[in-house]
């Protein structure tokens, strides 16, 4: 079993599945019954496979794991894949969150449904392909490959104003990926490799390592977003249908993170402590910043996209504490984020395909109802405010407790995104579900059916478990984040005796 | 046993999760069932528990499972039972066992019964895992669950704007609370490495005098720590300045009320302070803040008091006031005073709660005492329980509240501090104003006139068993826990029962000297009481006319008291208002005019100016494009590599 290059079978076999779908052929009706299900399929059957990644995962290591290695573009460029305790979660997340996906737009979506399903499965490849690229060209593409059908999902299938969305979306990312670009063609210039794991080993000049941080820097943060580079999310959430919402939210944002942990902290330790102040700083606007915008904000989905760019904040003021309970609790954000934004996006999903407007004082009293979509409406915007006992809390919280050990001043700002994270996400539960049923075409609206049981019911219990039992996750990232921090401090160490021999 | 420990706890839960989930099959009926069973069960076993406990000083704490872990920060899931959870056990299951049943009669005609048992049953559940949390984590997830339940039963009426509102209120306010209490926690890792409550309270003495940099000031450790947890324990237990949610938690149904916001969650605080006594007990800044903080609470709450109209609001600034007199007595280190107090007052508290109810009920929902009167004959037995309560609460001899009460106002006095005497005078004052507004509460509500209209005078009754049994449980607490437990909890038994579960310096001999105050402080308080209860009487029955004589001759003190000291419309004005202002800047200048304007909507302008400029050079062949593009990579990627490389 082991001989199986497992890694590479998750992120191909999406993409063997949609060229399953492009070659269904027949009537419209047809094609889209069996695009879909074939999407299903493969879905759930990468989710399966990825499974064995999970039982197969050795936690006591910090060495990356189920590793392929094929010699490919040139000396120093190869095929290497594999991942450790922090890959191999989002992994897990993405391969979880496709199938709710693909569910989520039986219905909602009826035009191409052909190449709807491939797009999808496209970018499933992308993004696993980016959790398990080892090296920097390989990752480069995923990271890249995967705005292509992303952009495509919001400019096809999107809402009114799809295309500025798409073009804002697009503009902003690639700017910072053409930096990323650059930076990685000077790595390779001055290490000869674009090998991540001998990367991660490489030292580099100091002042080098400032341009560099800076250039992946910009593109990752684009992706987190972090303020003041987060505007394209709003409006890409706004424009994209529930699906793709749920993978921009669910996954795609968590690359930004995925990137600053695997590139940015191990590779630049010096640049990396040089702008550690920048990181908090922004990432302290973002807190506060962005929840009193969310506050404010009349479309449901924008307030949900604004409250992703403060939950974010978290992420970043995490992993820059170097600290075991700030980067553990950013990783465990990304992940419950990940569930519980993806749920948001999809609870807003439900209503839309009903009365198709997502403006927030169009709705009102939709517990009468739906008193079952309350209900999941509910849990999850608990756990979008953090309440203990659900998934939100646990990061959070480790994030804070983290963050304090090294700057309680940022520590004390950012606490107050308890306050405000409450405050707009039950005002906007209040609006929306609670009052009376008074507008006429409300009262035609119809409670969760079965289809969209079986897709809130996997995020429910994941939310509440990793709330109360959040160990399974946090045990298979101890090592890596150990390993991670150590690295940082023997790096930092050297910087040190190096200046001190220097005077 | 630990089944037993284990069953206590979570019975509840598992009440609350069957009755939630399968409400709409088990109807009615069998949610009620379901839950009562969990309840009544668990507050059989807290009375065994109890006495098991406190009688054999026979304290325990079981591990169940790990919650999280990150290097060194380890938190578990526990139960820690000792004295002092012991009491809040017995406490918040028995209360909360005779609200279920209250319950059943007071909802009946509600729609939503299982959601209001579930709720009821789970907040239950939350109370029990703050009250036996062995850590402060485990504290904060009851703290904030209880809070959570306490948001979805203000609001279960939620085709109200007005219980909408207050449940986002109550949510938001004690949240700012909760920002205090998570910084604590914080503060408390970073000091001892631990959020375990044996760890730390073991290390606190060594940490006592250090200091530390917050905020970018030199601060004692342990008084930034205290401070804190008290800033927590403010918003949960309503005191002044986060007390403005409490008052508008009265839009909940009343048995919520009694439990929640009188007998349970609001004296959630209290016992936060005397959990952590050890840590207290060295920050003596920390204390001082917690007795004027406290006692002026008990003073502001009580002027309030005098003058509202809404009976459950009276009842409510009550409670606040009565929180009040509990927190002084922590801050002079009397923490056994305020937790006994916290007992008494959860049963007459309740008491009075469910007999309001029980007036609401026999009213057809009327709440404005205004429009009541007159109704004593007609409902003889809520008019006893309110008169069982009134006494309790004004300290009458013999009543739960006069040992307990008197027993604060007699440490206040004997802690010998100048933030003592401040507690003592405030305390004897608020003394007179309860017992006023007590029986103010019992002349208009049953005696005078009848103003009510016909119709509801025609259909006033008594309440049916299932809500007046409940009543006589609380009202034998009201009168006789005061005087069996005084001993134990106050009185020289005070060290065998407590155990150690409760800390106090060893030189501070605040007891002692209470009990050897002179005979003027310990007969003040009832002497004042008592005049309170004439001065009503006179007020109210003997000539009616004179509250309206008064209030018009002083209408501003009258506005002043009646618009709750303009708490609200302050923070509207410094807090929400501008919230919502700079959160409308910030979206519409600084992310659309600033950011957008010129980032990506700025560039697409100039790039756009630039193509109309660059028409000549159209050709409209897309090769062409794509030529020059190529072009254009190529020679920059170029002109990068090679310049890099060489």
């Amino acid at each position: 079993m082991t001989d199986w290059p497992i890694l590479s079978i998750v992120t191909f076999l999406p993409a063997v599945g949609a060229a399953f779908i492009f070659l269904i052929r027949g009537d419209d009706a047809i094609v889209a019954r069996n695009a879909r299900n074939v999407a299903l399929w493969t879905t759930l059957i990468t989710f399966a496979v990825s499974i064995l990644l999970w039982t197969g995962f050795d936690t006591s290591t910090a060495d990356f794991q189920f590793v392929e290695k094929k010699t490919w573009i040139a000396d120093g460029i190869d095929y290497h894949m594999g991942i450790d305790g922090i890959s191999m979660l989002f992994i897990m997340l993405t391969t979880f969150l496709m199938p709710i996906c693909i569910l989520a737009s039986w219905q909602s979506v009826n035009t191409r449904v052909k190449e709807y399903m491939i797009a999808f499965l496209l970018l499933e490849t992308m993004m696993v392909g980016v959790f398990s690229a080892l090296d920097l060209v390989v990752f480069y593409l995923f990271f890249e490959g995967g705005l292509i059908p992303m952009f495509l999902i919001i400019g096809v299938w999107g809402g009114e104003r799809r295309v500025y969305a798409s073009f804002k979306f697009f503009l902003y990312t690639l700017l910072g990926s053409v930096l990323m670009l650059l930076a990685i063609l000077a790595m390779y210039m001055q290490a000869g490799t674009t090998d991540i794991p001998t990367l991660m080993t490489t030292k580099f000049d100091a002042d080098l390592q400032n341009w560099l941080w800076l250039a992946f820097f910009a593109s990752f943060a684009v992706k987190v977003p972090m303020w003041p580079v987060h505007t394209w999310l709003p409006d890409a959430h706004v424009e994209a249908p529930t699906a793709g919402s749920v993978i921009l939210a669910g996954v795609l944002l968590k690359m930004g993170g995925y990137g600053l942990l695997r590139f940015s902290i191990p590779m630049f330790p010096e640049a990396t402590e040089n702008f550690t102040y920048l990181v908090y700083a922004i990432s302290v606007v973002a807190v506060i910043y962005t929840s009193l915008v969310a506050l404010m904000q009349e479309d449901m989905k924008k307030l949900i996209a604004y409250s992703s760019v403060a939950h974010m904040g978290f992420v970043t003021i995490g992993m820059f504490t170097f600290t075991p309970q700030g980067i553990e609790g950013a990783i465990f954000i990304m992940l419950s984020h990940g569930l519980v934004s993806a749920a948001l996006f999809l609870i807003v999903g439900v209503v839309y395909d009903q009365l198709h407007t997502r403006e927030i004082a169009r709705y009102g009293g939709l517990v009468h109802n739906m008193p079952n979509y309350a209900a999941v409406f509910l849990l999850f915007t608990l756990a979008n405010v953090g309440l203990p006992g659900t998934s939100g809390f646990v990061g959070e919280f480790l994030v804070l407790v983290g963050i304090f050990q090294v700057n309680n001043w940022v520590a004390f700002l950012a606490t107050t995104g308890l306050v405000l994270s409450a405050a707009y996400a039950l005002w906007l539960y209040r609006r929306v579900i609670f009052g009376t049923l008074t507008k006429a075409d409300l009262k035609d609206m119809v409670d969760l059916n079965k289809r969209e049981v079986a897709i809130f019911a996997p995020l429910v219990i994941l939310v509440l478990l990793f709330g109360v039992y959040p160990a399974p996750v946090l045990d298979v990232m101890h090592e890596s984040v150990a390993n991670l921090i150590h690295n940082h401090e023997v790096a930092m160490q050297a910087a040190r005796d190096v200046a001190t021999v220097a005077k | 046993m630990i089944k037993l420990y284990t069953a206590l706890v979570f019975l509840p839960l598992l009440g609350a999760v069957i009755a939630g989930l399968f409400g709409r099959v088990l109807g009615d009926r069998g949610s009620q069932a379901v839950t009562l069973i969990g309840i009544t069960t668990s507050a059989l076993l807290s009375l065994y528990v109890f006495f098991d406990v406190t009688g054999n000083n026979n304290p325990v704490v079981i591990e169940l499972f790990t919650w999280m872990e990150s290097d060194s920060f380890e938190v578990s899931w526990a139960l820690r039972i000792d004295q002092l959870t012991a009491v809040m056990l017995m406490v918040v299951t028995v209360v909360s066992a005779v609200v279920h049943w209250y319950s059943v009669g007071y909802m009946s005609h509600d729609k939503a019964i299982p959601r209001f048992m579930a709720y009821l049953s789970l907040f239950t559940f939350a109370m029990l895992m703050l009250v036996t949390a062995d850590n402060f984590m485990q504290m904060f997830f009851g703290w904030e669950g209880v809070g959570l339940c306490s948001y979805l039963l203000i609001g279960f009426w939620y085709d109200r704007p007005s219980a909408n509102a207050a449940a986002i209120k109550a949510f938001l306010v004690n949240r700012v609370g909760d920002f205090g209490f998570a910084l604590g926690i914080m503060a408390i890792f970073f000091t001892f490495n631990s959020v375990e409550f044996d760890v730390v309270f073991a290390a606190a003495p060594d940490v006592a005098g250090k200091t530390f940099v917050f905020l970018g000031q030199e601060w004692d450790i342990l008084t930034t720590i205290t401070m804190l947890l008290f800033v927590g324990a403010m918003g949960k237990s309503a005191q002044l300045g986060l007390h403005t949610w409490l008052p508008d938690a009265m839009e909940g149904p009343t048995p919520v009320s009694a439990l929640i916001h009188a007998a349970t969650m609001v004296t959630a605080g209290v016992f936060m302070l005397a959990r952590c006594s050890p840590i207290f007990e060295f920050a003596p800044f920390t204390l001082e803040v917690v007795t004027i903080i406290g006692a002026t609470t008990a003073f502001v709450a009580a002027t309030i008091g005098l003058v509202q109209n809404d009976i459950k609001r009276v009842i409510a600034y009550s409670t606040m006031s009565q929180l009040g007199y509990m927190f002084f007595a922590i801050g002079v280190s009397a923490y056994p005073a305020a937790i006994f107090h916290l007992m008494t007052h959860a049963f007459f508290k309740a008491l009075l709660f469910l007999g309001a109810g029980s007036v609401i009920h026999a009213m057809s929902d009327e709440q404005d005492m205004r429009k009541m009167g007159g109704i004593y004959k007609l409902i003889p037995g809520t008019y006893l329980m309110m008169w069982i309560g009134s006494l309790a609460l004004a300290g009458v001899p013999l009543f739960a509240g006069y040992y307990s009460k008197d027993m604060i106002i007699e440490v206040a006095f004997a802690s010998n501090s100048g933030v003592g005497m401040y507690a003592f005078t405030m305390g004897i004052l608020a003394a007179l104003m309860t017992a006023f507004y007590s029986w103010r509460l019992i002349f208009m509500t049953f005696h005078g006139p009848a103003r009510a209209d016909e119709k509801v005078m025609a259909h006033v009754h008594e309440s049916p068993k299932v809500m007046m049994l409940p009543l006589l449980v609380l009202a034998f607490g009201a009168i006789f826990a005061g005087w069996f437990w005084f001993d134990d909890m106050v009185g020289d038994g005070r060290a065998a029962f407590w155990g150690q579960s409760i800390f106090i310096q060893p030189a501070n001999q605040i007891f002692e000297n209470a009990h050897h105050v002179s005979a003027w402080v310990k007969y003040s308080p009832t002497a004042l009481g008592a005049f309170g209860i004439l001065l009503a009487w006179w007020f109210y029955i003997k000539n009616p006319g004179i509250p309206k004589t008064i209030a018009t001759a002083h209408r501003e003190v009258h506005s002043f008291l009646l618009n709750k000291w303009y708490f609200d419309e302050l923070y509207d004005l410094i807090f929400v208002r501008p919230a919502k202002r700079i959160g409308y800047f910030l979206w519409k200048i600084g992310d659309g005019k600033i950011i957008d304007g010129f980032g990506p909507d700025g560039i697409s302008r100039l790039v756009l100016n630039i193509t109309r400029r660059a028409q000549a050079l159209q050709t409209g062949y897309v090769y062409h494009y794509a030529f020059a593009m190529m072009l254009g990579v190529a020679g920059f990627v170029s002109w990068f590599v090679f310049g890099l490389g060489g």
